[in-house]
């Protein structure tokens, strides 16, 4: 962000990412705006953890997210339904045994 | 002359209550969303802060006060906060500015509660310094910004620091309720508060590029019911409602 | 966006089947994903004036946080003028994801013809009314956002399903307040009943016009961005609230409601339509107050922005660049 025209601005977008207590990993929030990574951090906590919902906070510049894009979703991620052996399901355990 | 420990309640609970009216008024007017969500933040600290401490209060007078008996219902001479809590929220520089030099006095002064005997008022306090830490950290930062921003955000955050300065020596005035609580052992009273204050506001000042002035302190009177013409009007506003429905539940 | 509005081109109809099939599985469309012109549009339109709708709801209840008569109640009404501002932040978030501004959304609802909801047009007269908008007014708006928590579009949905779960303490703030105020005493009771007189018409219309005169009502159903009509969403609404209305004695001021035994539903007289369409064009009793409030908000603001983006700049840190 050059020192353009920032007289409209709403300062440039950050992707919040917070984790939930217990070890869990983290998640989308969603986004803020905010200048720079101090003021982008503090967003998110006063945005995304008013209710005590995280225990870590990640903000990323929006821009530098890359995302694989829509016509890829076949290719990339159908190869992964037809392989049933890489589920648990997939096994059979002999009769009586509950617990495994 | 009331308990001690009562009236320094009343004093550290009104200094909250009062600046987080303030920056209450900040709400759905803030320079972005971002910043209105982060004042309304700080403001509601402050007010659960203060609804603590004036609860205890109440319970240590035992004359059946409440946090809202308190609020509501005492007229301005009667109010025990710093002046500078009271001032009008001003421009965004202001409001960020008096934050800044209420939350750094804050965090070291309630290490007072904090390390002394009343149980009661150490738990409040400590919730209130968790709190205080980051208020201190969002006005720093703000400060920082504004003092190293544009032109114009320096001359505002200047500005700001001229006409709040000389209401800053209130903070550090000592009298008979404070020796009266420590010498209780509820507040331990550091002597070197004052120094330590400036060393750290010196420092962040001089990162922000903002000059401390050399204008001396104000004549003062918080602590002992001498107010602004500010007080009367802000009380004025908040205590309408409760007053005219008097008995009334809400 | 660089189309050009006057030439809409004329949409691929293998994409355009794609995409019907796709909302006929009831699939989420995702940001990336191919979407119809006129899809995008009208999303734009719903979800910054949506998200306008939040920002400018801050003001009429704010107008009382100074004035709250207890310590729990100012920080209920803070705290809920707050989230409503967080509201409005993430429905703007996921218009971005359209493809256009923030910077830009707010410029059209500020300067432009951008509208937002006519019900924060009317003014908070007594401290009553913060119990009657958060049990009439949000009470509506959940009604409309639980349906829009399944909207076709992926970040619009996932916004609505934060916000339904945040909103629900808005209406039971409310409704504790105007039972507290009902079973108090006879200036209180009759504060409450005066605001109820004065919201319930504006909060029936916040459905919008009956579905036969509601121009964008068919693409919407049609994509699957709203998934009920503006009828039926009205009729649920008044089901909930008779009953709640009665609980705590309060009057509807109705005098054609009626239960109907044939369809189980609470009828409701004529909406003056005529008051309905004087406010969304502009002459509500606060329209000039409500938008002069968030100009001055925004312009006065602008100093503290660029300080920001100023320093940012200087440090070398700016988005994008990455620390």
């Amino acid at each position: 962000m050059a020192t353009t025209d920032t007289s409209a601005s709403e300062w440039p977008l950050w992707e919040v990412f917070t984790q939930p207590p217990g070890g869990k990993p983290h998640e989308h929030a969603g986004s803020v705006h905010a200048p720079d990574a101090e003021i982008a951090l503090q967003n998110a906590r006063d945005v995304y953890t008013r209710r005590g919902e995280a225990v870590s906070i990640w903000v990323v510049p929006s821009v530098l997210i890359s995302a694989s894009a829509p016509g890829d979703a076949g290719p990339w991620f159908d190869p992964g339904n037809d392989k049933p052996y890489r589920h648990p399901q997939f096994y059979k355990t002999p009769r009586g045994v509950k617990v495994f | 002359m009331p308990a001690p420990l009562f009236e320094y309640l009343l004093r550290i609970g009104d200094d909250r209550l009062v600046l987080g009216h303030r920056n209450s008024e900040w709400c759905g007017h803030g320079p972005i969303l971002e910043e209105d969500i982060a004042l309304a933040n700080i403001s509601l600290d402050l007010i659960g802060q203060a609804q603590l401490l004036l609860n205890l209060a109440g319970q240590l007078e035992g004359q059946g006060r409440d946090a809202d008996t308190l609020a509501y219902w005492r007229d301005d001479v009667q109010f025990r906060n710093l002046q500078m809590a009271e001032l009008p929220k001003g421009d965004f520089a202001f409001t960020m500015m008096r934050q800044f030099l209420f939350s750094a006095w804050a965090n070291l002064q309630l290490e007072g509660p904090i390390q002394g005997n009343h149980e009661d008022l150490k738990g409040i306090a400590a919730k209130a310094h968790k709190e205080n830490r980051y208020h201190l950290r969002h006005a720093s930062e703000w400060v920082i910004r504004m003092g190293d921003g544009t032109e114009e955000s320096h001359r505002r955050a200047q500005a700001a620091l001229d006409e709040l300065w000389p209401w800053t020596g209130e903070m550090f005035q000592q009298d008979d309720v404070d020796r009266a609580v420590a010498e209780q052992g509820a507040v331990v009273v550091a002597a070197d508060l004052e120094p330590r204050w400036r060393a750290a506001v010196t420092d962040l000042l001089g990162r922000a590029r903002l000059t401390i002035p050399t204008a001396p302190m104000r004549m003062t009177g918080g602590r002992k019911g001498r107010h602004t013409e500010y007080l009367g009007r802000m009380l004025a506003e908040m205590q309408i409602v409760a007053r005219s429905h008097p008995g009334a539940t809400w | 966006m660089t189309t050009d509005p006057k030439t809409p081109a004329p949409e691929d109809p293998a994409k355009m089947a794609e995409f019907d099939t796709r909302l006929a599985r009831d699939e989420t469309i995702e940001p990336k994903d191919w979407m119809p012109e006129k899809y995008r549009k009208q999303l734009t339109r719903m979800m910054s004036q949506h998200a306008h709708s939040e920002v400018v709801g801050m003001l009429p209840e704010g107008n009382w946080i100074t004035r709250a008569p207890s310590l729990r109640r100012k920080m209920v009404l803070l705290a809920k003028v707050q989230d409503e501002g967080g509201h409005g932040l993430y429905i703007y978030c996921g218009a971005e994801t359209l493809g256009i501004d923030r910077a830009e959304l707010i410029d059209q609802y500020l300067y432009g013809t951008a509208k937002y909801s006519s019900i924060f047009n009317y003014p908070t007269l007594a401290w009553a009314d913060i119990g009657v908008i958060g049990w009439l007014v949000d009470g509506a708006a959940i009604v409309n956002q639980t349906m829009l928590a399944r909207a076709s579009y992926g970040p619009y949905a996932r916004a609505m399903i934060r916000i339904c779960k945040e909103e629900n303490f808005h209406k039971r703030q409310g409704y504790e307040l105007c039972a507290t105020l009902a079973r108090g005493t006879p200036a209180q009771r009759a504060m409450v009943q005066d605001a109820v007189n004065r919201w319930w018409w504006p909060s029936l219309m916040m459905f919008g016009p009956h579905d036969g005169d509601s121009p964008n009502s068919g693409d919407l159903l049609k994509w699957k961005v709203k998934l009920k009509s503006n009828d039926d969403l009205r009729q649920r609404f008044v089901n909930l609230t008779v009953p709640q209305a009665k609980a705590i004695e309060i009057t509807l001021p109705d005098p054609d409601l009626r239960y109907d035994e044939a369809s189980g539903n609470w009828l409701i007289g004529p909406i003056d339509w005529a008051e309905f369409k004087q406010v969304i064009s502009g002459n509500g009793p606060c329209n000039h107050e409500r938008l002069a409030a968030r100009r001055a908000a925004h312009e006065e603001g602008r100093w503290v922005r660029e300080a920001a983006a100023a320093y940012a700049a200087k440090r070398s840190e700016p988005a994008g660049q990455a620390a």
